[in-house]
């Protein structure tokens, strides 16, 4: 998927000033994934415990991943499907389009899958001649749109109503639909139907995992439509995409984070759908693919694992980070310019595709630990933002008028005496030009602060030199 | 949270070092002297070392943890000597307490003092309230308030309850809760210079949510917060006072309230 990250204030400057996309935002996340979340949650006392238990999991699986893939692989292959593995991205795509070709592929229906547009399969099997054809109905609207996903749950979530019944009446004119749908049951109708005939066509089916469950070697995958399903059992070839921190011990294991999977993710106690998948078609079997692939990415992955932002690899792709981020819920996802948005996107981003390509990332976000608080495996994701402000200023990827602008007041600030001497004054004289009315509209050098609020003006003197006035201070010398 | 074992082992008139921040000396003195006067009420002995000066917050959160460091060593040794140390704010005690110890993990010499100052550093509602054990102050200030709970406070640590309990004693106020009361106001320290269109929208939404509680003043237990969401409302025109609750604790928010003169 292209990269855009660079360009993340011009893009976020852009949303701001979107009014239908501003119209959009916040009310799936804010108003519907975050409330209903909320309610969830306090009906599971120990969803806490949960997360602790989950956290152990997640980090078990970490500290002895070769373990637990090759044990994955054994039973993948004792199942009738094989596994391969892909170092990164083009790697990934190379075995894709080469198991696509080898089936015979024209048309590929896919399942959505963040491994997915990391890798950028679709663009990867369109450049060879294959049909992709997106069966998620969000996945779907966006690719009408020809536009990355702009949320990891809901693809789409950046659209409004009035915006995807003009995608659809222009894209299925030519199927035989008048255009006239406008109301939201009806358009999900009409997409069902126009998707339903793809799943027939389709040759290979491809989709993403939530779990690898390294007992059986099965996958699951979680939906709310059921396209991942018809992705994985109508076509003859199955080939399943994900990262291979995805692998986990056994199905107890699996259970325990689809406990809190599907109520982190949209406030449900659990999603529509949760298909466990093991291997190829049996005998015995009513449905299902002849071939069973899976394609274990890398990707920059196992560089993480022996680094200082492991924990990021707990991550059980939920979106619960972004949905509580305000930053998220002004700019949407798509200033993030990349796959991954929100919180989690910006540990990822800079650690996928580089921290001077991403530069904003780690930095445009408040600290405000609403999306550590929410993370069912809990990830510390203000402390890794912080870690990658700190690569940044390091390896001098840091804007040089910050770098010299800390260097400067941190002289100051390890010379209380020299401080003290020189903020007194200063603040005098920012009481003064505060004036009757008590704040400042404009002050030179802090048009950040002022293009949107007034400056509060200091009462008048620093408290340090009110305080050793006052008769009964008693200051340790 | 109510603190028992720091309870127990309280002296019984313990001497409390306070951390004025940067932002209550430089910007609004009377909330640091809300909180002699509410400390010293308590029944504690407040000392303010004058080799203070920041947290080192701005050079932690943009990345520069040697400089943090050297400011954060500073801290450690100001207030060495004391039973507690106490600010009126939940952001600068949260770097105190949750990054020092972090800071200075490897170092043998450091890490074990910025440990000990950890645990005995506590933001002013909550020292008052889960260490001294005070439910009630003596005040009264006539006026409908919501409160902004500051991100750091509220999430670093568990400040939420304290302040609500005391000023449940204030005779005259009301409390009306706003909407998405825990959503950050977009001040973020630098994030708000660096990224002023995000954080413009984030404050206008806050506004909003504080209009649409019908309180005529807003309460927060951190000036930074506090500075960014009165700027916004004072360039709105709204009428909304805006105080820091050891001014209104204290019965101090008689004078002016943030960006307000006459």
């Amino acid at each position: 998927m292209q990269l855009r990250s660079g360009s993340f204030k011009q893009r976020a400057s852009a949303a701001l000033n979107d009014a239908t996309l501003q119209k959009a935002l916040g009310k799936l996340t804010r108003e519907g994934f975050v409330v209903k979340r909320a309610k969830v949650v306090a009906e599971l006392p120990e969803f806490e415990r949960l997360r602790d238990e989950a956290k152990r999991i997640k980090d078990d699986v970490l500290q002895h991943l070769d373990h637990y893939l090759a044990r994955y692989e054994e039973a993948v292959t004792r199942a009738g499907g094989r596994v391969h593995w892909a170092r990164d991205a083009a790697e990934a795509c190379e075995i894709v389009v080469e198991l696509c070709r080898t089936a015979g592929a024209k048309v590929v229906a896919r399942g959505k899958s963040m491994v997915g547009e990391e890798i950028g399969v679709s663009a990867a099997l369109e450049a060879a001649g294959m049909h992709v054809q997106e069966t998620d109905l969000g996945e779907y609207i966006i690719q009408l749109a020809h536009e990355p996903p702009s949320h990891i749950i809901v693809p789409a979530v950046h659209k409004t109503k009035a915006q995807v019944a003009e995608l659809f009446a222009a894209a299925h004119r030519k199927l035989g639909f008048d255009g006239a749908r406008t109301e939201v049951a009806d358009l999900v109708n009409e997409a069902r139907q126009v998707l339903r005939e793809q799943f027939f066509r389709a040759d290979v089916g491809i989709t993403g995992a939530n779990f690898l469950i390294a007992e059986t070697g099965s996958h699951i995958i979680v939906t709310n439509e059921g396209n991942g399903d018809l992705s994985s059992t109508l076509p003859k070839v199955h080939i399943v995409t994900a990262g291979i921190e995805r692998v986990v011990p056994t199905l107890d294991d699996a259970s325990t984070l689809l406990r809190l999977l599907a109520r982190s993710a949209t406030g449900q106690a659990t999603e529509t759908y949760t298909t466990v998948t093991t291997g190829p078609r049996r005998p015995a079997d009513l449905d299902g693919p002849a071939e069973y692939h899976v394609v274990l990415v890398d990707n920059g992955r196992s560089r993480m694992l022996g680094g200082a932002f492991r924990e990021m690899l707990r991550c059980i792709r939920c979106g619960a980070c972004m949905n509580h981020c305000p930053v998220y819920n002004s700019i949407g996802g798509h200033a993030y310019g990349w796959v991954y948005p929100g919180p989690m996107g910006a540990v990822l981003t800079p650690l996928f595709i580089g921290l001077d390509k991403a530069k904003d990332l780690p930095n445009a976000c408040t600290l405000n630990g609403h999306c550590a608080d929410v993370c069912p495996v809990r990830i510390p994701l203000p402390d890794l933002l912080r870690k990658l402000r700190n690569l940044q200023f390091e390896r001098g990827i840091a804007p040089p008028a910050l770098r010299w602008g800390l260097k400067a007041w941190a002289f100051v600030a390890t010379r209380p005496r020299l401080y003290h001497a020189l903020t007194g004054p200063a603040v005098r004289v920012l009481a003064v030009l505060g004036g009757r009315r008590g704040r400042l509209a404009r002050l030179p050098l802090a048009g950040g602060w002022t293009r949107a609020r007034d400056l509060p003006a200091p009462q008048g003197r620093t408290f340090m030199s009110a305080w050793k006035d006052r008769a009964h201070a008693r200051i340790p010398s | 949270m109510a603190d028992e074992g720091a309870r127990q082992g309280r002296p019984a008139r313990p001497r409390v070092g306070l951390f004025v921040t940067c932002l209550a000396n430089l910007f609004r003195p009377s909330v640091a002297f809300a909180a002699v006067k509410l400390l010293e009420n308590a029944g504690c002995a407040v000392e303010v070392p004058e080799a203070q000066v920041c947290c080192g917050q701005p050079a932690l959160n943009n990345g520069d943890f040697a400089d943090t460091r050297a400011i954060a060593r500073q801290v450690i040794a100001a207030f060495a000597g004391f039973d507690y140390v106490v600010a009126p704010s939940g952001s600068c005690i949260g770097t105190i307490r949750n990054d020092y110890p972090e800071l200075f993990a490897d170092d043998p010499e450091w890490g074990p003092r910025a440990q000990a100052l950890a645990a005995r550093a506590y933001e002013l509602t909550s020292f008052l309230t889960d260490v001294l054990g005070l439910d009630a102050v003596v005040a009264r200030f006539d006026a409908t308030v919501t409160y902004h709970d500051s991100c750091s406070g509220l999430r670093d640590l568990g400040v939420n309850q304290q302040p609500r309990r005391l000023l449940a004693s204030v005779s005259g106020l009301r409390l009306s809760e706003m909407r998405d009361g825990e959503t950050c106001c977009g001040f973020g320290g630098t994030f708000c210079i660096k990224y002023p269109e995000i954080s413009a929208k984030m404050v206008s939404d806050k506004v909003g949510n504080i209009e649409a509680s019908g309180a005529d003043v807003l309460l927060g237990g951190d000036l930074g917060c506090l500075l960014n969401m009165a700027g916004r409302l004072k360039r709105l025109g709204k009428p909304t006072r805006v105080y820091h609750v050891a001014e209104v604790l204290a019965g101090m928010a008689s004078a002016p309230g943030i960006g307000e003169r006459d």
